[in-house]
This record gives C-alpha cells, structure tokens and sequence, in this order.
C-alpha cells in the first residue's frame, strides 16, 4: 500500500513535465522554421534577385529578368566580381487605355555580385530563356576543388 | 529629375499565395506582376513569369474566371549546390473576376521573354440595327 502510494505521485508527477518538455521542443522548432525562413536568403535589395549556385568546375548566377530582351543586358566580368547592368522596358500603351492593374514596373538597373571564388573572365557564357538570365562562370584553376588521391603503401 | 525613363528598379520579393485547394506536388506558389488594361473592343493582360515554358503555361477562362497557372521546372542541373538563394522557383497562379463578355475564340497569348501578353477580344456589342419604316 505505501509502495503504491510512493510510487504513484513520480509517475503523475512525471507526464505534466513530458507534456511541458513535448511543448518545448516543438516550440524551438517553429522558432526554428521561422529564422530559417527569414534567414535562409540574405537579400541584397538590389535587382536583379540573384541565385548563385557552383559544381566542381562552375559558378552559375541566375536571376529573373522578365521582359528583358538579351540585347539590352550587359555583363561585364572583373576577377570574382560579376555586373549585370541594363534596363527593363514596357513600351507605352495607347492614350486612352484603362487600367485595372498596373504592377510591372520599369527602370533601370546594375548590380555587382561578388563569387567565392577566382573564375575564368575569358570563358564566362551568358544566356537568356523564357525570362531567365543564365551566366556560366568557369573556376579559375586555383580555385577548382583538386582529388587527392590516397596512397596505399 | 527622375522621370519614370530613367527609375531604377527596386528588388521586390515574389508574393506567394496559398491555393484553396490542397496540392498534390508541394512547393511554394506565387502570384505573377500583372498590368491590365482595355480599350473598347479588348481587354489585355501583361504578366511576368519567369521560367515559364510555353508549354507549361495553362490559361483557362470559365463562367468568367480566368485563371492562369503555370508550372516552372528548375534550371539547376542536380548536381549544382547553392552558395546564395535569393530568390525561389515555384509555380505561378492567378485568377480573375472578369465583367466582361469576351469572345473565347479570338484569345490570343503570346510568351515572349518571360512575359505573357494575353489579348481578350470582347463580344462585338450588338450593334443597332436601323429599320426603315416602309411607306406604302
């Protein structure tokens, strides 16, 4: 009977805490999630929004450019830093148009984004699809990670 | 100074939106910038969706809802790991209330560069009719 007793209070007294504990960390989580969210893309507030993405022998920069044709953009290539500079365009409507949303905008723009790492200026591709700027930035040789490889002895 | 010519442009994020129903692949989804506008014989919708392919654009008009959606699919091959994001890559969705009558079989939409331009003819207004009165 005092066994009993003794041993009932630490098994009602230990679920509250569980459930307390059980609260805790389901509440770092979602504080975790929101930094995350908040946190995961450092913006520049320049445009154009840029993705910048490598492999063993590249640096890819993205940005979404709609409406801008591939003429009107220049690139220019410095060492690691990479300028996008040009201007989007939206050709005037007629005088007596009537708008029920007007939302693109136009204007000029030119940023600098600076790599990870030293490219190769003579060998950097540029393409424009479906509204998308792709820019291919070759590694320069230092730069490019190297397979060592392990000897056996 | 700064006349609209010369404004430089300002880094706006892509707005996302939840759709009502539940979707079947995840990923986030986005409203496109839009202008509309419309003179008397059409109305005229510009959107921006980036990344859009052709094919993967669907524009459907019912019981004067229009709504467009289009899938993007990723540009980055998979073995490419990011170094900066600051933009996401997900689908467009929009839809419209349109008052209206538009004439379904003269729609016309083009994808150039990123931007849909989408021209919606509206029904030719019946015109009057003048009837002559016969004197016999």
């Amino acid at each position: 009977m005092l066994e009993r007793l003794a041993g009932w209070p630490t098994w009602n007294w230990r679920s509250p805490f569980e459930e307390l504990e059980r609260m805790r960390r389901e509440m770092d989580r979602y504080f975790e999630e929101l930094t995350e969210r908040t946190l995961r893309a450092p913006i520049a507030g320049v445009f154009p929004l840029t993705n910048i993405t490598e492999d063993n022998d590249n640096f890819y920069v993205r940005a979404e450019l709609p409406g801008v044709k591939p003429d009107e953009l220049e690139i220019s290539v410095t060492g690691d830093s990479l300028t996008i500079t040009g201007e989007r365009k939206i050709s005037p409507e007629n005088e007596n148009v009537r708008y029920h949303r007007r939302e693109r905008e136009a204007g000029q723009f030119s940023r600098v984004i600076t790599l990870p790492g030293q490219i190769d200026a003579d060998k950097v591709q540029a393409s424009a699809s479906n509204g998308i700027l792709t820019v291919i930035l070759p590694k320069a040789e230092a730069a490019k990670p190297k397979q060592i490889a392990v000897k056996a002895s | 100074m700064a006349d609209a010519e010369t404004k430089a442009l300002k880094a706006r994020e892509k707005t996302e939106v939840t759709r009502p129903a539940e979707q079947t692949r995840p990923g986030p989804i986005f409203t496109p910038a839009v202008d509309i506008f419309e003179t008397d014989r059409e109305l005229t919708l510009l959107a921006d969706l980036p990344g859009v392919k052709a094919e993967d654009l669907k524009i459907d008009l019912h019981d004067n809802i229009l709504t467009l959606s289009a899938d993007v699919q990723s540009p980055e091959s998979p073995n490419e790991v990011g170094v900066l994001r600051e933009y996401r890559t997900g689908k467009y969705f929009r839809e419209f209330n349109l008052s209206e009558i538009i004439d379904q079989n003269k729609i016309e939409a083009e994808l150039k560069d990123g931007v849909l331009q989408l021209r919606l003819p509206k029904v030719e207004a019946a015109t009057p009719r003048k009837i002559k009165v016969k004197t016999s």
